[in-house]
């Protein structure tokens, strides 16, 4: 009798947890795109307050890193964008668009650490 | 339908899915990059010259000299000194003979004869009396090594094949060719004028390989490696922005 209606508070707590997530998702998504309307015009500190905030809300949210790593890269604020690559990867380790800026940003990267022989 | 064929459609279904979802935008962004020594202290700058070697063809001493001070002069806040290029072998072999060490080889053929002459570089003494001499500025000088090179390379190519009834396809083909071609390897050091020590020093090698049967000139092949280089070398002494794209996505 005890397991059945453990199963069933499960089935609820997942029930009202669903639409919670699915918001989060959504407000994240307004925050992605209204970050892309003001990156669009050069307003990347503005754009990156909004992917901020859109990570925050969604932390699985894979565009959300992904862009806030383009807008650090944007501020020459190299390690916080390779922390979001990596993350924005590890959400989502197929998206091609994501490996393609991880990979050209690395090459600049490379380049800024590159050692030199003293 | 066999279970993997529906395994695959729904993979497909899934991607399809997932990138209609999907929105990207390519934007341009601009990546600064800090310049790696700080020359607020200099207001000029001055190329002094180079230990070279090599290949003949090539003046490697006039030739980076020339092409530095241009490159500083349109891409650099510092005042590029004009002045004649400093005879480094000529100095350095003048201190071994004080020193009373064996005669230097000359011409310089291999990396092994330039270390001889490298010393120069830790005279403290002589670079802060050039320094004196240009009213204290930033030296640049260094070495440089333009040699030829020869290498085998596998190069693969389609062959068009037919067959008995006439069906055309293509077969890979490989094999090895002879590639020839040069080599550009050597340090660029940052001298203080002031005190005539070095501030930083930076090694670089590139290299280019072209087909055999191809006359490529000596000097169009040094360009062309030195515009490798360039970025690195403006690096150290200036901020850059690297413009490129990204997508962002949604």
């Amino acid at each position: 009798m005890r397991v059945p209606a453990i199963l069933g508070a499960l089935l609820l707590v997942a029930a009202a947890a669903a639409p919670l997530a699915a918001d989060e998702r959504e407000d994240a998504k307004n925050q992605v795109e209204f970050g892309i309307k003001v990156a669009q015009l050069g307003l990347w500190r503005e754009a990156l307050s909004h992917w901020e905030r859109a990570a925050k809300l969604d932390p699985t949210y894979a565009p959300a890193y992904n862009n806030l790593a383009i807008g650090y890269e944007q501020q020459g604020e190299f390690e916080k964008a390779r922390v979001a690559y990596e993350k924005a990867l590890q959400l989502n380790p197929n998206n091609a668009y994501i490996k393609q800026n991880y990979e050209l940003f690395k090459e600049i990267n490379d380049r800024t650490n590159k050692p030199d022989g003293a | 339908m066999t279970a993997q064929t529906s395994r695959t459609a729904l993979s497909l279904a899934a991607v399809v899915f997932v990138t209609a979802c999907t929105s990207f935008y390519e934007i341009p962004i601009e990546t600064p990059i800090k310049a790696k020594l700080d020359v607020g202290a200099f207001q000029r700058v001055l190329v002094a010259g180079f230990l070279a070697g090599g290949a003949d063809d090539v003046d490697g001493n006039l030739e980076t000299t020339r092409l530095l001070r241009s490159q500083l002069r349109t891409k650099s806040q510092l005042r590029v000194i004009d002045t004649d290029v400093l005879p480094l072998m000529d100095v350095a072999a003048e201190d071994s003979k004080t020193d009373g060490s064996t005669a230097l080889p000359n011409p310089i053929k291999s990396d092994k004869d330039l270390e001889v002459y490298e010393h120069v570089f830790a005279d403290v003494d002589y670079w802060k009396k050039i320094g004196e001499e240009y009213q204290q500025p930033l030296i640049v000088t260094g070495t440089v090594m333009f040699t030829s090179r020869q290498a085998q390379q596998m190069q693969q190519r389609e062959q068009e094949v037919f067959d008995s009834l006439g069906r055309r396809r293509t077969v890979a083909e490989r094999r090895l060719v002879e590639r020839k071609g040069f080599g550009l390897q050597g340090r660029f050091i940052f001298i203080d004028g002031r005190t005539g020590t070095t501030l930083h020093s930076q090694r670089f090698t590139e290299s280019i390989l072209y087909d055999a049967n191809r006359q490529t000139p000596a000097l169009s092949s040094y360009f062309e490696l030195m515009d490798k280089l360039i970025p690195t070398f403006l690096a150290t002494l200036s901020s850059q922005k690297v413009k490129g794209t990204r997508i962002l996505l949604n």
